[in-house]
């Protein structure tokens, strides 16, 4: 049997695809299995971050083909690394450069991710207050769900605390 | 070194039939030094500098560290660490201002200035993810005290590579599923398993093929996601990837019990008897015999001896323990004599004894 694709060389590859209940069968030499992407089975298990990196910066430039490099494009971060070395790198300079380029890092990390805040493990030193924001923001979500249930009782309990722990944040902030 | 003890090569571990070994790497960077990729080498010595006096005053279960310069050692002596998953590949290749900081048993293994500052790993057999992070945890902890660690209150644990930005955690675990891979479902598994925001790769991390069925899943994930629940995710979707092995495993032995054992036992035979083993012949032999051993059908060999050997197939492990360089005619040569050596007559058939 003779490869369906470039009716050459002989058929080796032999595929069977069921889609949506639609059986179709292929016969194929290596080499044109290969170019069509039908053995890329191995290939599918490993993931190169670089690419998938520049893969999501490839999109980015997809939707802004005409756009010169915008101001924030041309900035460095203080490290000298400019957006669009970190493009190329695939890796940030320093830091800085998280402040630096954060408005349009945030939209990769939200790719990368699905998310753009940490909510993990904190250092020591940052604990105290992070601790803080964190149960004032979950003491205003408990406060917009009781509001919204009419338990004005405990609403005004809620924001009692939330005030106090506002107050609290505030002494640590200036100590 | 390659006498020196080694945990995951040593120590029985927890379901160590199906998993090999557990890893959790966390990335951190000292603030105000630019990342290892734009860093001058004057940099990087001062990372290199201020994590080696850290490390003096750190106390811990582990015992005390010692900071190893990749300098100071040869290429092969690079490869056998890499061989036995202390550092990465990419981190072996440059040398300067390099290192790595080892406890003792080397269940501990800082990189120092690969992609970032700092690599802490922690790296113990079988399946041990809540020991293994609470001991990275702790051990991050201890560098805190003296490191100013770049953080931001929005994302994290700031890292040269955004993909690991927030927790800088990678959490993985080492599975050997030769039954799922005969009963033709890995590809189904794998697909699932990367539906769950897991990646699967193979034995030596990014970029390297699976050989001898042992495939490496970890997080893709590290931002927005507690450590608890990227472990718990590795955890719960490990739990099932056993189960499945074992129900295959359980499938194979009902179906086709003389076969399976038909095939360990040749395995047994030519892993025992061979001359010359190339490392991906080699590979699916010891996959074969671990399968067996974990079957029962074969008995005598224990699971971390079988870890041995699949370091021991590598190119680089073969070299490092020759201590010379090898052509690859000369490495099957030595692979099959290492081999034989090591595995010696230790197997047994079981019910021998009856």
């Amino acid at each position: 049997m003779m490869c369906e694709e470039c009716k050459k060389r002989p058929a080796s590859v032999h595929l069977t695809k069921i889609v949506n209940n639609q059986k179709t069968e292929m016969h194929l030499c290596e080499q044109c299995a290969q170019e069509r992407g039908e053995l890329g089975f191995m290939g599918n298990i490993q993931i190169n971050f670089p690419n998938l990196l520049s893969g999501f910066f490839d999109l980015d430039q997809h939707f802004n083909v005409e756009a010169p490099p915008t101001k924030e494009e041309q900035e460095r971060c203080s490290c000298g690394l400019s957006f669009n070395d970190f493009r190329e790198l695939g890796q940030l300079g320093c830091s800085s450069c998280y402040r630096t380029f954060g408005q349009q890092i945030d939209p990769i990390l939200r790719r990368i991710h699905g998310h753009t805040r940490h909510t993990g493990k904190v250092p020591r030193k940052h604990e105290g207050k992070l601790s803080l924001q964190r149960k004032i923001q979950s003491l205003r979500q408990e406060l917009n769900e009781v509001v919204s249930r009419e338990e004005y009782e405990k609403a005004a309990q809620l924001r009692d605390e939330i005030h106090g722990l506002e107050k609290e944040l505030g002494g640590e902030q200036n100590g | 070194m390659d006498k020196k003890a080694c945990k995951w090569l040593e120590d029985p571990g927890p379901q160590q039939e199906i998993v090999l070994s557990t890893r959790i790497r966390l990335a951190r960077n000292i603030a105000t030094l630019p990342f290892p990729q734009v860093a001058k080498p004057q940099d990087l010595a001062q990372v290199a500098s201020q994590v080696r006096q850290s490390a003096e005053n750190i106390q811990g279960p582990w015992g005390k560290l010692h900071y190893q310069p990749l300098e100071e050692l040869g290429v092969l002596q690079r490869k056998s660490m890499v061989a036995k998953h202390l550092i990465s590949p990419q981190l072996a290749q440059e040398a300067e201002n390099r290192g790595v900081l080892l406890s003792p048993e080397q269940e501990l293994a800082v990189m120092v200035n690969e992609e970032d500052h700092l690599r802490i790993q922690v790296l113990l057999p079988g399946l041990d993810l809540d020991r293994a992070w609470a001991l990275a945890s702790q051990l991050d902890d201890s560098f805190e005290e003296s490191l100013d660690f770049a953080f931001s209150e929005e994302h994290g644990y700031l890292t040269a590579c955004p993909t690991n930005v927030g927790t800088g955690i990678r959490a993985s675990v080492m599975v050997h599923l030769p039954a799922i891979t005969m009963v033709n479902q890995i590809k189904q598994l794998i697909h699932g398993v990367t539906q769950v925001g897991l990646a699967v790769r193979g034995l030596y991390g990014e970029g390297t093929e699976v050989v001898g069925n042992i495939y490496q899943l970890s997080n893709q994930v590290t931002l927005g996601r507690t450590e608890a629940e990227i472990i718990e995710n590795i955890r719960s979707v490990t739990g099932q990837i056993l189960e499945q092995e074992q129900q295959a495993r359980g499938v194979l032995l009902g179906n086709a019990k003389a076969q399976i054992e038909d095939r360990v036992y040749r395995a047994y035979g030519i892993l025992t008897q061979a001359r010359i083993l190339s490392t991906q012949e080699a590979m699916s032999l010891l996959s074969d015999l671990r399968l067996g051993v974990g079957l029962g059908l074969i008995g005598g060999i224990s699971y971390p001896q079988l870890n041995q050997l699949v370091v021991t197939a590598q190119p680089s492990a073969v070299q490092g323990i020759m201590e010379r360089e090898l052509d690859p005619q000369q490495r099957d040569y030595y692979r099959a004599a290492l081999i034989r050596e090591r595995l010696g007559d230790k197997a047994r058939e079981k019910g021998e004894n009856k």
